[in-house]
């Protein structure tokens, strides 16, 4: 979730994903070239009244080109897609909890403000996404009632607590680094609207990124006791940031359907593996130590060896029992129950409203 | 949504709001975080009539046939200037 969805299929890559250099950001901006130049391509008109629908669909997916809202699609694609988008979009509602924990004890104004603007960002998020899920035919209210029911579930990730400072550095660094990997992606998927509100949520993500590892890096340059607190947020937050990809492919009960559709392009494996592959040196760099006395290059593979997460523990969180998950359903229950004479007040002024123009008009 | 002065407006996402000037700050709060546009429009997507990319072949048919309407349909003689 967050960009993947565990109960979707997985299967074989299509591809290995490219060598991880820091080009991202570059990944984001080639994705955006291609769905202009598929567009630019352009596709035969509309399928011929005597014509297979699901063979016309196939054959516009295959062909790299979008699906958009009024397209025919088969039902499954449908909502897999709804229950995609949605679990993402309440993932950056959510996931903004954990953060906003610190926004009133910043160490300073400008990391107050900064803050203040990546929070305001995993907001914007949440709400491209809904929109993007409502072309689907469903409305936000709906999703929005499906979470508060706990019927539709967001990223695991957010359910570990935030306990020190550093925790919003290693959030900035691993969370939104983990969410970019995924991310990334996604930018390429056939269904237009997703695509296009992945694009711009990408972008905006590779600043969380730097900020994050912005504190680290400053902390873990700091007095030995801000040292300790870095290692101690990146011991804590290494895990659960591997687990983020979801099962191994091996326990992946799923069929290669998401694959064929495109909606995923590479395995939760092997965006793990370039995970780590990516943070290694950041690492280094940071002058952290990765929680991981097994991780050592393997040459053969041209990749790193890492201990794998502790899926039991996932799914234990998946299920409802982490360390925060009453904490944040409830929070967000008060949250949307707070808003509620605000939701009411602004409809009965906008009819208030049309109610004065109509009279004027009359 | 007008990038800068001097581009024509384009879709840029969608949003909700009670009423339309409401709806112009969400869209400023949603879509302008960091300086994309000079000038917002909103237009409720009910009042939105729309052709579907399926319909192209039907819809869009009256075009294909009038190759004449572009300048490259002419040709033009050696040596003729500003044409
Ligand atoms: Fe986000
Ligand atoms: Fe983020």
């Amino acid at each position: 979730m967050y960009g993947n969805d565990f109960s979707a299929p997985s299967g074989p890559p299509n591809g290995a994903p490219d060598e991880v250099t820091g080009g991202l950001l570059g990944e984001v901006e080639a994705a955006e070239a291609e769905l202009r130049a598929a567009a630019a391509r352009g596709r035969r008109g509309g399928p011929t009244p005597d014509e297979d629908l699901a063979a016309y669909f196939a054959e516009v997916v295959d062909a790299e080109q979008k699906i958009e809202p009024r397209d025919w699609m088969p039902d499954a694609y449908r909502r897999t897609l709804i229950r995609q988008i949605a679990q993402h979009a309440h993932s950056e509602i959510i996931g903004m909890q954990p953060e906003g924990n610190w926004i009133s004890r910043a160490p300073s104004l400008k990391r107050k403000a900064i803050l203040l603007a990546k929070v305001q960002d995993e907001a914007g998020h949440g709400l491209y996404l809904y929109a993007a899920a409502e072309t689907l035919g469903i409305s936000r209210d709906e999703l929005v009632q499906l979470l508060l029911d706990g019927r539709q579930k967001y990223s695991s990730i957010f359910n570990y607590p935030t306990v020190s400072w550093a925790d919003v550095g290693a959030i900035g660094w691993l969370v939104d680094g983990a969410a970019i990997v995924n991310q990334v992606p996604l930018c390429r998927c056939s269904y237009g609207p997703y695509a296009r509100a992945m694009i711009r949520v990408c972008k905006e993500e590779s600043f969380h990124q730097r900020q994050g590892y912005e504190i680290l890096h400053t902390l873990a340059h700091g007095t030995p006791e801000q040292h300790a607190m870095a290692q101690d947020a990146v011991d804590r937050w290494w895990y659960p940031s591997l687990a983020m990809f979801g099962p191994p492919d091996g326990n992946s009960t799923h069929s290669a359907q998401s694959m064929a559709w495109k909606i995923k392009r590479f395995s939760n494996d092997d965006l793990r593996q370039r995970f780590v592959d990516m943070c290694v040196q950041q690492a280094e760099i940071l002058g952290v130590r990765i929680p991981d006395a097994e991780l050592r290059w393997n040459d053969e593979r041209q990749a790193y060896d890492y201990t794998q997460p502790d899926y039991d523990e996932l799914m234990r969180v998946i299920s409802g029992d982490g360390p925060c998950n009453r904490e944040r359903m409830a929070h967000r229950r008060a949250a949307h129950a707070d808003g509620q004479w605000v939701r009411e007040a602004a409809a009965a002024y906008a009819a208030k409203r049309a109610g004065q123009k109509e009279t004027v008009a009359a | 949504m007008r990038a800068r002065r001097g581009l024509s407006h384009t879709h840029v996402g969608s949003l909700h709001a009670p009423d339309a000037e409401l709806a112009l700050r969400n869209a400023r709060d949603l879509y302008t975080r960091r300086q994309e546009g000079v000038s917002i429009w909103v237009v409720p997507a009910g009042a939105i009539t729309a052709s579907s990319p399926d319909e192209k072949d039907a819809f869009f048919d009256p075009a294909a046939d009038k190759v004449y309407r572009h300048p490259t349909f002419y040709e033009v003689p050696d040596g003729v200037a500003h044409l």
